[in-house]
C-alpha cells in the first residue's frame, strides 16, 4: 500500500485522490501536527501537564466513540439522533443490572453490547423508518421523545439515585518517569482504540461494511445493485448503538457512579467534536473528540478565568458555534455547496 | 370576510371564557391555568420561527431564563415593579434572540438544532458561573409574592397581547417571508427574500416570546429563578408542545400549551402511567410524542383540519348547504 | 421459446403525471434491442419501470415470472443489472469498492472476474484504490459497464450510455456492448443517438409521448425513409 493509498483509505483525501478532495486540508494536518508536537513538549516539560493529557485522552475517547455513532447515522440518515446519550445511559444500566445478577464485568460489557446493537436496529424500524421520509424536523422530534421516553424508563426502573459498579480496570496506578497515569484512563483508551479499529476494519474490508457505507452515500444506486438499503440503515443504528453502550461503559468508570443524566453533559461534547470533524467524517469525528477531551482538561489546570468547571459546557458551546461559523464543513468535512 | 368575522368570533369567545374561567377555579388551577398561558406563549414564539421559519430550535428554555433571570434579578436588586419587568424581558431577550440568530441564520436543519441545544445546555451553567448576579444553585427570588388571580390575569392578558402580535406580524408581507425561507431557502432568496434578515428577525421575535413565557414561569414557580428549573427538558418540553400542537399553525398551540403545563398532572392521573413512582411525566411526553408523530405527523392541528375538512365534505353530500371557505 | 423479458401494457407515472400510458415490448434472449425516441418519450421510464424504482402498473414479466411486486433490491438479485442515468456509480468509493459493489448479489470468490476486468480495462486495474469521481465519464461509463459485468446478469438495461461523450468514446462503448452481449448478456439499451443503437441493436423500438410508435428489426427501420426524418433525425 502505497503511502497515497494508506491515507486516501484514513479519509485524508487531498493527499489521496487526485481530483475530488474530501478530507482534511493540508493546513488542517499542519494544525494537527502543531497540537501534537505541542502536547509532546509541554508533556516532557511538565509531569502535571503529561497526566492532564492523558486522562483528557481518556475523557477524549469517551466523546470520540459517542461522536462517532452521531457520525454514523448522520451520515446513513442525514439526521442527528438527539438520544444517542439516552440509549447509551439506558444501555449502560442494562449493563448495571446484569452485574448485580452475578454476571463478570466483561460478561456483562459484550452481552449489553449484543442487546444496544439489536435495540438500536428495533428503535430505525419501528419509528425512524415511518417518519424519515417526511422532514428532518419529524426525525429530531421523534429522537427527542425517545429521549424522554428512555429517561422515564429508567428512572422507572432504577429510579434517580446514583448506582455503583465494579471497576473493570481496577484501581491500580503506574509511573513512568514521575508522571502518574490510572490503569481506568489506560484502559479506556485502549477500549475505545479497539472498538474504532474493529469498526473500520469492518467497514473497509467486509461486503456488509462496503454495502452499508454504499447505501447511506447513494441509496438509490445501491438498491440497482441489490442492496436492501433499509436493512442496511437499521444495522447502521444498531451499530451506533452499540458504539454508544460502549461510550456509556466507558464513563461509569470516569464518573465512578450511574446516574440518569450521566450521558447529558457527554452528549454535547459528542455533539461539538463530530460538528468540529465535519459531522460526515468518523476519522475526524475521533480525532476531534480526542482534541477536546485533552483541550477541556487542560483548561480546567491552565484555563485562568475560563478554568471553571461551571464553564466547560459553555466553551464546548462556544468551540461548536465558532466552527459553525468559521468552517461550518469542519475540519475534515467535504465543503457544502451553498445554493444561495 | 365570513371566514374573519368567524374568527373573531372564536377569539371573543375565548376571551369570555377565559375571563370568566378564574371564578371557577380554586387557586391552585389558577395558577396551572396560567401555567397554561405561559406554555402558550413560549409554544407560539417556538412556532414563529420553527413551525413558520421552518428553523428547528431545540433552545427556547435559554430564552426563558434569560426573561426569568430578568424579572427576578430587575425585582430582587432594583425593586422594579414585576410588569413594568415583562416588557424588559421581552427587549432583552428580542436582543439575546437577534444576537444568537444572526449567526445561527447561517445555520439551517440539524445544525442549528445543535447549536441552540448547546445553548440551552450552557446558560444553566453561565447562570452558576455569575453566581453574584443570579444566585448560583439557590437561584434569586422576586422581590414579595403575588397572588393566584393576579397571575392568572397578568399571564392571560400578555397571552392575548403576544397571540394579537403573532398573528400581525404572521398574516402580512413578513409572515409571507417567513413560510417562504422555510418552504425553500434557494426560492426566498431569489425571490429577493433575505434570509439573514427574516431568519434573525424570527429568531429574535421568538426569543422575546420566550423571554416572556420564562418571567410568567418564574412567578408561577413561586417567583424563584433557579438553574435546575430550566435545563434542558425545559426546551424540550416545549418542542414537544409545539409537535404535538402541530407545527406552522397558530390554533393547535392551545391544545400543545395545554399538553405540556397539564403534563404533570396527567401523569398522576393516567391509569397505568399513575402507578410508576419516577419518570413517569417523562415516559407519558415521550410517548406522546412518538406517537403522534407516528400517527398525526400534522398534530392536534393538522387532526382538527381534517376533521373540519371531513365535516364539510359529509355535509356537501348530504345536500346541505355550507359557508365559502376562505 | 417465451423471451426473456415482455412487457404488456405498463402504464407508470411520477406522482400524478402519467410518463407511460401502455408500453408493450419484447427482448429475446440474447439479443440487443435498442429503445429510441425523443426526449420524454419515456425511454428512461420504461428501464425504470422494468427494475421497479418508478410506480407502475400493468404486466412485466422477466424469464416467465412476474417481477409486478419484486422490490427493486430483489431484481437485481434475480439477475438484471440496471445502469441508469448518470450511471449510478458511488464517486465517493473508490474503483474496486465500485466493481465489488456490482457483484453484491453474489456468492464465490471474484478474483477471476476482478482480473477479465483488469485485463480488459487496464486503466481500472492501476487506479483500483482511486475514488471513482476521479475517474472522467468515458472511464466512468466503462466502469459502470465493468461494474454489470461483476454482476453477471442475464438482462443488463443500459441508459443512454452515448449521453455527453466524445464520438470515439461512444462507439468504444458500444463495443464493449457487443462484447458483453457475445458473453450472453442480453441487452436493452436506452439512446438518444439512434444511428449508433440501430447499428448494434438487432431490433428497436421507437417511443412517443409514452407509447411504442414503432417497432422492428433495426435495418428495415434504418432503411424507412419516413422513420428516418420524423424519429432519427437524419
Amino acid at each position: 500500500m502505497s503511502v497515497y493509498e494508506l491515507f486516501g483509505r484514513l479519509g485524508i483525501r487531498d493527499l489521496g485522490a487526485r481530483r475530488i478532495s474530501t478530507g482534511a486540508s493540508v493546513p488542517v494536518l499542519a494544525l494537527l501536527v502543531a497540537g501534537a508536537v505541542f502536547l509532546a513538549v509541554g508533556s516532557l516539560m511538565s509531569s502535571t501537564f503529561a497526566e492532564l493529557t492523558v486522562s483528557g485522552v481518556a475523557q477524549g475517547s469517551v466523546f470520540a466513540s459517542l461522536a462517532l455513532a452521531l457520525v454514523l447515522i448522520y451520515r446513513a440518515t442525514e439526521v442527528v439522533n438527539f438520544a444517542q446519550g439516552e440509549m447509551a445511559m439506558g444501555t449502560t444500566y442494562i449493563a448495571y443490572q446484569f452485574t448485580v445478577w452475578g454476571l463478570s464485568y466483561w460478561a456483562a460489557f459484550f452481552a449489553t453490547l449484543a442487546i444496544a446493537f439489536v435495540a438500536g436496529v428495533a428503535v430505525q424500524q419501528l419509528v425512524i423508518r415511518p417518519v424519515q421520509r417526511k422532514s428532518v424536523l419529524a426525525v429530531v422530534i421523534v429522537t427527542i421523545g425517545l429521549l424522554s421516553l428512555i429517561d422515564g424508563v429508567v428512572l422507572w426502573i432504577w429510579g434517580g439515585d446514583p448506582k455503583f459498579m465494579p471497576a473493570p480496570f481496577g484501581n491500580s496506578v503506574y509511573h513512568v518517569g514521575g508522571v502518574t497515569m490510572s490503569l481506568t484512563d489506560l484502559g479506556t483508551i485502549a477500549v475505545s482504540i479497539a472498538t474504532v479499529v474493529v469498526l473500520w476494519l469492518f467497514f473497509q474490508f467486509t461486503k456488509l461494511g462496503l454495502a452499508m457505507r454504499a447505501s447511506a452515500l447513494r441509496p438509490a444506486a445501491a438498491r440497482l445493485v441489490g442492496v436492501r438499503v433499509n436493512w442496511m440503515l437499521a444495522l447502521g443504528w444498531g451499530f451506533a448503538a452499540a458504539l454508544g453502550a460502549v461510550s456509556g461503559l466507558l464513563t461509569e468508570p470516569n464518573q465512578f457512579v450511574l446516574s440518569p443524566t450521566m450521558m447529558q453533559p457527554i452528549l454535547i461534547y459528542a455533539f461539538a467534536a463530530a460538528v468540529l470533524g465535519g459531522l460526515e467524517s468518523p476519522v475526524g469525528a475521533v480525532i476531534s473528540g480526542i482534541a477536546l477531551g485533552v483541550f477541556l482538561n487542560l483548561l480546567g489546570q491552565y484555563g485562568g478565568y475560563l478554568k471553571d468547571s461551571a464553564l466547560r459546557l459553555p466553551v464546548a458551546f462556544a468551540v461548536l458555534l465558532l466552527v459553525l461559523l468559521v468552517k461550518p464543513s469542519g475540519l475534515f468535512g467535504r465543503a457544502a455547496v451553498r445554493k444561495v | 370576510m365570513r371566514a374573519i368575522l368567524g374568527r373573531l368570533a372564536i377569539c371573543a369567545a375565548a376571551a369570555v371564557v377565559l375571563a370568566l374561567l378564574p371564578f371557577t377555579l380554586s387557586g391552585l388551577n389558577q395558577v396551572l391555568a396560567a401555567r397554561v398561558a405561559l406554555y402558550f406563549i413560549a409554544i407560539l414564539g417556538l412556532n414563529i420561527v420553527t413551525g413558520y421559519t421552518g428553523q428547528i430550535s431545540i433552545g427556547h428554555g435559554a430564552f426563558m431564563a434569560i426573561g426569568g433571570y430578568t424579572t427576578a434579578i430587575m425585582s430582587a436588586d432594583h425593586h422594579t415593579n414585576l410588569i413594568a419587568t415583562l416588557p424588559l424581558s421581552f427587549a432583552i431577550a428580542f436582543g439575546c434572540g437577534v444576537v444568537v440568530g444572526l449567526p445561527a441564520s447561517r445555520l439551517s436543519g440539524v445544525y442549528l438544532a445543535l447549536a441552540t441545544l448547546a445553548l440551552a445546555v450552557s446558560i444553566p451553567q453561565l447562570t452558576l458561573k455569575f453566581s453574584h448576579f443570579t444566585g448560583a444553585r439557590n437561584g434569586i427570588s422576586v422581590d414579595g409574592t403575588v397572588g393566584y388571580l393576579w397571575l392568572y390575569g397578568v399571564s392571560w392578558a400578555c397571552a392575548a397581547i403576544l397571540f394579537v402580535v403573532a398573528w400581525l406580524v404572521l398574516r402580512g408581507r413578513t409572515g409571507r417571508a417567513f413560510r417562504a425561507v422555510r418552504d425553500s431557502e434557494v426560492a426566498a432568496a431569489s425571490s429577493g427574500v433575505s434570509l439573514v434578515l427574516y431568519k434573525t428577525l424570527a429568531f429574535g421575535i421568538s426569543a422575546a416570546f420566550a423571554g416572556v413565557a420564562g418571567s410568567l414561569f418564574v412567578l408561577a414557580t413561586n417567583g424563584y429563578a433557579q438553574p435546575d428549573e430550566f435545563s434542558i427538558f425545559l426546551s424540550l418540553y416545549i418542542l414537544i408542545g409545539a409537535a404535538v400542537a402541530g407545527l406552522g399553525s397558530l390554533w393547535g398551540v392551545m391544545g400543545g400549551a395545554a399538553f405540556v403545563a397539564l403534563l404533570p398532572n396527567i401523569s398522576q392521573s393516567a391509569p397505568l402511567i399513575r402507578s410508576i413512582p419516577v419518570g413517569g411525566q417523562d415516559i407519558a411526553a415521550g410517548l406522546v410524542v412518538v406517537l403522534v408523530m407516528l400517527l398525526l405527523p400534522t398534530g392536534l392541528a393538522g387532526l382538527l383540519q381534517r376533521m373540519a375538512l371531513a365535516a364539510s365534505a359529509l355535509r356537501r353530500r348530504s345536500g346541505i348547504p355550507t359557508a365559502e371557505r376562505g | 421459446m417465451a423471451p426473456l423479458l415482455e412487457l404488456h401494457d405498463v402504464v407508470a407515472s411520477y406522482g400524478p403525471v402519467k410518463a407511460l400510458h401502455g408500453i408493450s415490448l419484447e427482448v429475446e434472449e440474447g439479443a440487443i434491442v435498442a429503445v429510441l425516441g425523443a426526449n420524454g418519450a419515456g425511454k428512461t421510464t420504461t428501464l425504470r419501470a422494468i427494475s421497479n424504482t418508478v410506480r407502475r402498473s400493468g404486466e412485466i414479466r422477466f424469464d416467465g415470472r412476474s417481477l409486478g411486486r419484486t422490490c427493486a433490491e430483489s431484481i437485481a438479485g434475480l439477475g438484471i443489472a440496471h445502469v441508469p442515468e448518470g450511471r449510478g456509480l458511488f464517486p465517493e468509493l473508490t474503483i474496486l469498492e465500485n466493481l465489488r459493489l456490482g457483484a453484491y448479489t453474489r456468492r464465490g470468490p471474484l478474483k477471476s472476474d476482478l482480473e477479465r476486468v483488469y485485463a480488459y480495462f487496464p486503466l481500472l486495474g492501476r487506479r483500483r484504490n482511486e475514488q471513482a469521481g476521479s475517474l472522467s465519464g468515458g472511464e466512468q461509463q466503462m466502469l459502470a459497464l465493468a461494474r454489470a459485468f461483476m454482476q453477471r446478469p442475464r438482462l443488463l438495461l443500459l441508459d443512454e450510455p452515448s449521453l455527453g461523450l466524445a464520438p470515439i468514446i461512444v462507439s468504444e462503448i458500444f463495443r464493449i456492448v457487443k462484447e458483453l452481449n457475445r458473453e450472453g448478456m442480453t441487452v436493452l439499451v436506452v439512446e438518444q443517438n439512434a444511428h449508433i443503437a440501430l447499428q448494434v441493436a438487432s431490433s428497436a423500438y421507437v417511443l412517443e409521448v409514452g407509447t411504442v410508435a414503432l417497432h422492428g428489426p433495426s435495418a428495415e427501420l434504418e432503411r424507412d425513409e419516413s422513420v428516418r426524418r420524423s424519429y432519427l433525425g437524419y
